[in-house]
């Protein structure tokens, strides 16, 4: 049903992200309602001791979504994605996803996959580190979880 | 603040637009086409446009009836999000956040207050959809802004 079979401690493909621009920032303020200045009025970030505007947090744990969802693939969900926001992310900055797997456990015709996450900017800062779990082998209506009756 | 401790918003229906989560996509710069092409969402199954993971934190939770979240020196914390089924355009989910959690800390950079919420996405008939765990952290003493949230 589906092939790829995880194991302890092999790598999640990493997810190298074009630089992070100030029209990003913009357009993800605006796409998510975060309209917070000190991500897009570079005086304001300036008079708030910050040096420049930087990038929403979410917007570096988004990164680290597409690099899951990538992985994952079509026959598998994602079922917690948590992080801690621990470095700034600025316009320029080269964002890399990379995770690895931790825990592994059978099921049904896939697996329940635990894997540590992080995003690291070019100069090896560390911008959000967390964890995932995600299903796969999933049937097409239970991964997409329209097939009427939910579990 | 610490007085509101286990107060919830009055749920917020959010109606999941297809433009929003494209516009959501298009920002994140992830290309992966169950977010833009609603005949490829359908030919795996989905009704429509599925939303990408972190989407939800888009959601409006409403607010605590007679309290107001300072909006000068928040730092976003932590964020961890619950799925129970992916969200995907045409979802009308009601959506509510309830403060599980007020705590001081005083660290290098002063006196810290961790707010923690917990916010909920359900279906019309109580079933939820995606749950959320938010900590953000409020410096009463940082000047303007000053946040990475």
């Amino acid at each position: 049903m589906n092939g790829k079979r995880w194991r302890v401690g092999e790598a999640l493909p990493e997810l190298v992200k074009p630089p992070v621009t100030q029209i990003q920032l913009v357009q993800y303020s605006g796409a998510s309602g975060d309209f917070n200045p000190i991500h897009t009025v570079e005086a304001f970030a300036k008079a708030a001791g910050l040096g420049g505007v930087i990038a929403h947090g979410m917007l570096t744990m988004a990164f680290v979504g597409q690099m899951l969802t990538d992985a994952i693939g079509e026959r598998g969900q994602l079922l917690e994605f948590g992080v801690r926001f621990r470095g700034m992310v600025r316009p320029g900055d080269v964002i890399t996803c990379r995770g690895t797997v931790t825990e592994v456990s059978d099921v049904d015709a896939g697996q329940v996959v635990t894997a540590s996450v992080e995003a690291v900017t070019q100069d090896g800062t560390v911008a959000v580190r967390g964890d995932a779990t995600f299903r796969t082998g999933l049937g097409r209506a239970e991964a997409t979880g329209q097939g009427g009756e939910r579990g | 603040m610490k007085g509101f401790v286990g107060q919830s918003s009055r749920p917020v229906a959010n109606e999941v637009e297809k433009g929003a989560i494209r516009r959501f996509a298009a920002a994140i710069g992830d290309d992966n086409p169950l977010y833009r092409d609603e005949n490829f969402a359908r030919q795996l199954g989905y009704r429509s446009l599925v939303a990408p993971p972190t989407f939800p934190r888009t959601f409006d939770f409403g607010a605590i009836p007679g309290w107001t979240l300072p909006t000068d020196g928040l730092i976003h914390g932590e964020e961890r999000i619950f799925y129970h089924r992916p969200v995907v355009a045409g979802d009308v989910l009601y959506c509510r956040r309830t403060l599980v959690d007020v705590f001081e800390k005083s660290g290098s950079i002063g006196q810290m207050i961790f707010l923690v919420f917990h916010q909920v996405a359900a279906e019309a008939d109580g079933d939820v959809v995606v749950e959320l765990r938010s900590s953000i952290i409020h410096r009463p003493t940082a000047d303007v802004g000053g946040g990475m949230a």
